[in-house]
């Protein structure tokens, strides 16, 4: 575009809205709302609508701003080292997600691979295959699971049936289901990258180990894996980062033990209704999520770096 | 290398997407079922798909859902492609990094706090909650969607033609109309049926940010979940399933029928040469 070849930002004004309109629509509906909660965080939960003081009222100015940034504390956050149940809801979300990310990458590599590998015209019937699921409801594939893992489930029949169990297995209400649930749900945003990432390795290199002697099981030890690490680290973080925060599926999968931190937020604010604390917890599980989602895209900057 | 798919890729693909599908199936056919046991099969019927008719409750809130997912779809897609268009045509601006990563946040983002933010904004602007704010909340997640979609068309683009048109003097919005979006059409229409999916899907950020009147479908099936199994629900998942399969089966022939076909204008339009 002409805008852009001139060299210097010489923006029109249709260039210029076209940049605007977005940007000031992000700005209010993305980040402002950030603040917002950090500014809730640090009020007093009270009987009222909204219930919490001070609130926030632009129209007094900033000297009233002033005036109240007075009244602001940190009991919030006190409160959640004090009571065990924040940090050990965040300390497991931390640990189920990473569970569950390395077993979804357990299951999805061989996925991903054998679709790399798979005849060039079956390619795109494949990923199609694994693009749909993401397509339906996420409400809808959790809630699947309930009718196959509960104790006179379809998993439990057919185990009884074939007699390698004797008694039904309790699997749903547990942190096994939590699992089942989140490998289910995420396996297409980690076998994506995977495969993309697969399917661009060059074939020659395997040719050439085996031309050599390298047994097969070596060859992917030494060159696939290595090779594939970019989307491997890719496909984790997707999984990750939204499992950390992940509710509905420790919500309808896991039991009353299962503690993770977007179900305690949930619950702090439509159960107890107590508004600064689940800021509280928002801005730390947002703290806690920065460091992972500014590696994700710094990693995936350089990937498409290396592309151009 | 190897000639032919190996046993352990054709294993590993086999269970791969038993996994993935078994449970989606297993659903739909216990919809059919007379029983009201969900897990235990007595005969095929359809009468709870009867039942689904005569519950007015889940009507309307299907029918909200409806209107919110086609008014957040619609705007999320101009939205989302502006910012597409920004991404990748408008260089270097003040602020640039902040708005990419303001782009590609919520798409890790975890529900519960897109949600609680967007309502916690909604109460300090003193808005009524209900239909719109859950309108507002969805298109602001879904056009990061979009705009990944879009961009991801734009970075393939041949942009002579463009640079052609303007050079003969068309001016830029009707550049942009007369031959960007017919080009880039595939990945708008692709980003507004995700925006569209990802709005019908969403239980979280409309619970936070709903008000009394405005119960969107996920919010009945979810509260109906959670006091057990039952037919119905089964019922409902399965026309949502079908819906969306046959959308995106639908939208995936159309682009490659158009691919198809421009490929064989290029060939012609070469040929004539």
């Amino acid at each position: 575009m002409s805008i852009e070849t001139s060299g210097k930002p010489k923006r029109s004004i249709g260039g210029r809205l076209l940049i605007a309109v977005p940007y000031v629509w992000l700005l209010v509906f993305f980040l402002a709302p950030f603040f917002i909660v950090f500014k809730i965080s640090l009020s007093e939960v009270a009987i009222a609508i909204p219930p919490y003081l001070p609130t926030f009222d632009v129209a007094a100015g900033w000297r009233e701003f002033w005036g109240n940034l007075s009244r602001f504390s940190f009991d919030n956050y006190i409160w959640l080292t004090e009571d065990a149940l924040y940090w050990k809801s965040y300390l497991s979300s931390v640990v189920i997600a990473g569970t569950s990310t390395l077993l979804t990458l357990l299951v999805g590599y061989p996925i991903a691979y054998g679709m790399a590998r798979s005849p060039k015209a079956w390619r795109p019937t494949l990923l199609m295959l694994v693009i749909l699921p993401f397509w339906t409801s996420f409400l809808i594939r959790v809630y699947a699971w309930i009718g196959i893992l509960k104790n006179e489930g379809l998993l439990n029949q057919v185990l009884l049936w074939l007699g390698v169990i004797d008694q039904p297995l309790v699997i749903l209400n547990t942190n096994i289901a939590v699992y089942i649930g989140i490998i289910y749900s995420y396996l297409p945003f980690l076998v994506l990258p995977l495969y993309a990432n697969l399917e661009k390795l060059d074939e020659s290199l395997l040719e050439a180990a085996e031309d050599l002697g390298c047994p097969a099981w070596k060859a992917f030890w030494k060159i696939t894996l290595p090779l594939s690490l970019p989307g491997v680290i890719a496909g984790c973080f997707l999984v990750f980062i939204p499992a950390v925060g992940e509710f509905v599926i420790p919500d309808l999968l896991g039991g009353s033990n299962t503690l993770m931190i977007g179900k305690t937020l949930w619950v702090e604010f439509f159960a107890n209704r107590d508004w600064p604390v689940s800021s509280a917890v928002a801005v730390i599980l947002l703290l806690l999520l920065v460091v992972p989602i500014v590696l994700f895209q710094n990693q995936q900057q350089k990937m498409a770096e290396k592309d151009a | 290398m190897r000639n032919g798919p190996t046993w352990f890729n054709v294993t590993s693909i086999v269970l791969g997407f038993s996994f993935l599908y078994l449970p989606i199936v297993l659903l739909v056919i216990f919809s059919f079922n007379e029983s009201r046991l969900v897990t235990v099969w007595g005969g095929f019927s359809t009468k709870w798909y009867g039942e689904l008719l005569k519950n007015d409750q889940l009507l309307s809130a299907a029918w909200v859902t409806l209107k919110v997912a086609f008014l957040s779809a619609s705007l999320a897609t101009v939205l989302g492609t502006m910012a597409a268009l920004v991404l990748v045509r408008s260089g270097r601006f003040r602020g640039r990094s902040l708005f990419s990563g303001m782009i590609f946040a919520p798409l890790v983002m975890p529900d519960v706090i897109l949600g609680l933010s967007l309502l916690l904004l909604f109460v300090a602007m003193d808005q009524t909650r209900g239909f719109w704010t859950v309108m507002l909340a969805h298109t602001t997640f879904a056009m990061c969607y979009v705009a990944v979609v879009v961009q991801s068309r734009l970075v393939g683009f041949d942009k002579s033609v463009e640079e052609a048109a303007e050079d003969l003097g068309c001016p830029p919005a009707k550049t942009f109309f007369l031959i960007t979006l017919p080009i880039i059409l595939p990945g708008v229409i692709a980003g507004w049926m995700l925006a569209f999916t990802l709005s019908l899907d969403d239980l979280v950020v409309a619970s936070f940010t709903t008000g009394p009147g405005a119960t969107t479908l996920p919010m009945k099936i979810y509260s109906q979940v959670r006091l057990g199994v039952t037919p119905e629900i089964n019922a409902v998942c399965t026309i949502l399933v079908c819906l969306v399969t046959i959308g995106v089966i639908a939208a995936s022939i159309a682009s490659k029928r158009q691919q198809i076909q421009r490929e064989q204008d290029e060939r012609a339009a070469f040929g004539a040469d």
